[in-house]
């Protein structure tokens, strides 16, 4: 009777579909919008893709294949499937978890930050347009009037951010009302498992994409699209003889595709047994790095719609003293006539002119300005938002897109820990499961309050540059380790064609066996060594420094410093601590029995 | 007697000169921007434009200093430019001869701002007074910010929801128990009628083994 239990209790998918939208929607998440782009344009533009797609098709797609064979064959979670390909690898499980567990905290918080601009985007005009006048109405704010509106509302009234990262400040109560809902948003997606994940992905995954069209008609037809555009695709060649684009395109490939979470795994145990891996893994893989390409369309248009507005507004504004100076008649200068009003304005009364300190206007300075994370988000796409007719609206559908991107994404972190305590049978049978999934997102809830205090966008920094890289690189090469070496790649290949009715081809083969382990170790020695020469600091905003708006680049004080290490370690650190604890395990058993070695007993 | 009127012509229009100059101590630069503002709707700045000015600014100065007769000729305009800027001086109706202070001058048009603005169809932008900076407008605050509405109708909702989702299984089980309960009675109600059918008893299950595999 229990193996029958078992048999009927694992959950499924309703459909394929269903399958596919949440793999889906667990690769494409707020990176493919915010930071694919902004690598496109610092790495010239076109010629991007090349390293982009060779990383894709030479690391990306064979890892994502494996995970979701292993999760479709041995049908359990992160940390079971590590148990049975070899009892010495269960610390890969432990360190996926781990890893999904502390990335889901820090993830969500951005997801409350979005749902911070969403509640404020029903407004007219729109809150981060103007600067608050000061305390007896004479002017503006001065950190406002020193910066700009936009940059005010993200670092004061949003974060209310400390000027370094010892300062805790204290805990910033609409922030937790917004992370509260973001949870709240979550559990009730994520409250039974992939029976409520599967209904929620329909819409969550689908909804970017109609937003990303109705953006890109959009961006289109507004003045200054084609120069955002010219200068995101122009290839230029000469990027590709740098070392660090290809770090950054594996990289890049690598957390796009939300490989080493364990998520990709758990989704898959949920698969019929009998079904075509291969072409999923294909799919996923297609469907992320297109949606990378197809989101970088907009943005890049709105961009260079607003630096063609900057740029308007800073002629416009030389247009204006040359006309109060010289009391022309207004609107006599345009902008089409400006080059030669100057030209007759400098022969005339050079002296004059040269005093009103007209400013430089390059239309290739205001492109540049480029950002990427929440500084694009909530900074400059915020701020182009505001000059486009009707912004309430393109706010709206902007942050519902970024909230349905990342809560897809979420699903994947949070299956990534429940998964594999429900397969470890953690949860006592008393508890169902809907109490058990609301106690992982209260626990998560109450650790991530770190992020709502004043220097919470700090420790966030510290968060994604350094639990969310590093420990699934190592994660990533000892799974393709073990599967290829220990668990045994002829197994493995008989596997995958009992399930899908093929064997793997060439391709996978020479990518699995060599290519794949041996480009992992290069892009993770690589990044050592980037990141080890890089000092340790970070951006603060300070309202107080000297060269204010600029960021006042910090060192980490020591102790933050040894969490930041903490962080990147205690993850894998699972890795050899269960091989060690297995080791000595069967080093006990061994010893035992060679001891009392008994001629009668049968399993030895 | 030519001469002495001559000279006295000379005097009296040297000293009408006089108050208004460009950097007058007691007068304000005015700037119009009426294109910028009206673009096609614009209308040409004349004569009569002018005279509408010095008439709305001595409306101002009466509404300010209630007992004061100020009139259209106690507002002197000068030095005025193609751009359409220029000078104005404001004399007291008492004295000729004397301008009114600028500070006066500068609270009688701060309180009468907004009609001076509309007689012109234009903004605190596009008419300038050079050196009387517009009263900011003090931004409207609601007594809930709006953001807190929105932020309770999403809370709200998903709260319902997660009740929902939560208490419609346990719902579903309870409607299901009571049909079964009530399929049981039927059930045994209809075996004990079927006496002629095929059927030879009531199936025992105690002794049905359920177990497709042997045991070893």
């Amino acid at each position: 009777m229990d193996v029958t239990d078992k048999m009927t209790e694992r959950p499924k998918w309703d459909n394929k579909v269903q399958y596919l939208l949440t793999c889906i929607g667990f690769a494409v998440g707020l990176g493919n919008v915010w930071r694919f782009p902004y690598l496109c344009q610092v790495y010239g533009g076109g010629a991007f893709l090349i390293p982009y797609v060779i990383a894709l098709v030479f690391e990306g797609l064979p890892l994502l294949h494996m995970e979701l064979a292993i999760g479709q064959r041995l049908r359990m979670g992160s940390v079971g499937v590590w148990n049975s390909i070899s009892p010495y690898m269960g610390g890969l499980g432990v360190a996926s978890m781990a890893v999904s567990f502390l990335v889901g905290l820090f993830y969500n918080m951005i997801l409350a930050w979005i749902l911070w601009y969403f509640f404020h985007s029903f407004q007219s005009p729109l809150p981060w347009r103007d600067c608050p006048l000061n305390l007896n109405h004479t002017g503006y704010v001065s950190e406002c009037e020193k910066s700009s509106a936009v940059n005010y509302f993200w670092y004061r009234e949003t974060l209310n951010v400390t000027p370094n990262i010892e300062t805790s400040g204290s805990l910033q109560w609409w922030l937790v009302l917004c992370l509260a809902t973001a949870w709240c948003l979550v559990y009730i997606c994520f409250i039974r498992g992939i029976e409520t994940i599967g209904k929620a992905i329909y819409i969550t995954a689908t909804f970017p994409y109609l937003v990303l069209t109705i953006f890109l008609v959009r961006a289109l037809t507004l003045s200054g699209a084609t120069d955002g555009l010219i200068y995101l695709f122009t290839p230029n060649w000469e990027t590709l003889k740098n070392p660090e684009v290809w770090l950054d395109a594996a990289t890049q490939i690598f957390f796009s595709l939300s490989l080493a979470f364990g998520g990709l795994i758990a989704f898959s145990s949920y698969n019929a047994q009998k079904n075509n891996c291969e072409r999923d893994a294909l799919i996923v893989g297609c469907v992320n790095s297109f949606t990378s390409i197809y989101a970088s369309i907009p943005i890049f248009a709105i961009l260079g719609f607003k630096a063609n507005e900057n740029y308007n507004a800073c002629r416009n504004w030389n247009i204006l003293r040359l006309t109060n100076a010289f009391n022309i008649a207004d609107e006599n200068i345009t902008l089409e006539n400006y080059g030669d009003w100057l030209n007759y304005l400098n022969t005339t009364d050079p002296s004059e002119v040269d005093n009103l300190n007209l400013k430089t206007c390059d239309l290739q300075t205001f492109l540049d300005q480029s950002a990427s994370g929440t500084g694009l988000a909530f900074i400059v796409f915020t701020e182009a938002v505001i000059n486009m007719p009707g912004s309430q609206v393109w706010a709206v559908l902007f942050f519902v897109m970024l909230f349905s991107l990342g809560l897809s994404s979420m699903f994947g972190n949070l299956e990534g820990v429940l998964t594999p305590l429900l397969d470890l049978h953690m949860v006592p049978s008393w508890m169902p499961k809907e109490i058990f999934t609301g106690l992982i997102c209260l626990s998560s809830f109450t650790v991530a309050l770190i992020f709502t205090l004043g220097s919470g966008n700090y420790w966030l920094e510290i968060f994604n540059s350094y639990v969310g890289s590093m420990p699934l690189l190592i994660i990533a090469f000892f799974e393709i380790i073990s599967v290829v070496y220990i668990y045994g790649i002829n197994r493995f290949n008989d596997d995958i064609e009992w399930m899908s009715g093929r064997r793997p081809n060439f391709y996978w083969q020479a990518t699995w066996r060599f290519i794949s382990p041996f480009m992992l170790l290069v892009v993770f020695v690589a990044y050592v060594v980037v990141e080890a020469e890089k000092q340790p600091t970070y951006n603060a905003w300070n309202p107080d420094y000297v060269d204010f708006p600029l960021a006042d680049v910090q060192p980490y004080p020591k102790w933050v410093y040894a969490i930041c290490v903490l962080l990147s370690v205690l993850p894998v650190v699972s890795i050899p601590i269960v091989a060690m604890y297995k080791f000595t395990g069967f080093l006990k058993k061994y010893i035992e029995n060679r001891h009392s070695q008994n001629p009668y007993a049968n399993d030895l | 007697m030519l001469e002495k009127i001559l000279i006295l012509l000379c005097l009296s229009s040297a000293l009408a000169e006089q108050p208004c100059k460009p950097d007058a101590s007691d007068g304000y630069k005015v700037r119009l921007s009426i294109k910028t503002a009206l673009g096609d709707e614009a209308y040409v700045w004349n004569e009569n434009e002018m005279f509408l000015f010095r008439a709305t600014l001595a409306f101002a100065m009466r509404s300010h200093l209630n007992g004061q007769e100020f009139d259209v000729s106690n507002i002197i305009v000068c030095d005025e430019t193609p751009r359409v800027t220029f000078w104005f001086v404001v004399t007291s109706p008492l004295n000729t001869s004397g301008l009114v202070d600028k500070g006066v001058v500068e609270e009688a048009i701060r309180m009468s701002r907004n009609r001076i603005n509309s007689a012109f169809l234009l903004t605190d932008k596009t008419l300038e007074f050079i050196g009387i900076t517009p009263t900011l407008t003090a931004p409207v605050n609601p007594d809930t910010p709006p953001w807190l509405i929105v932020f309770g109708v999403v809370m709200g909702a998903v709260g319902a929801g997660i009740i929902v989702v939560l208490v419609s299984p346990l719902v579903l089980k309870k409607r299901k128990k009571n049909e079964e309960t009530d399929e049981d009675e039927e059930e045994t109600g209809v075996k004990a009628v079927e006496n002629g059918s095929t059927r030879e008893g009531v199936y025992n299950m105690s002794f049905s083994d359920d177990e497709r595999l042997t045991q070893m």
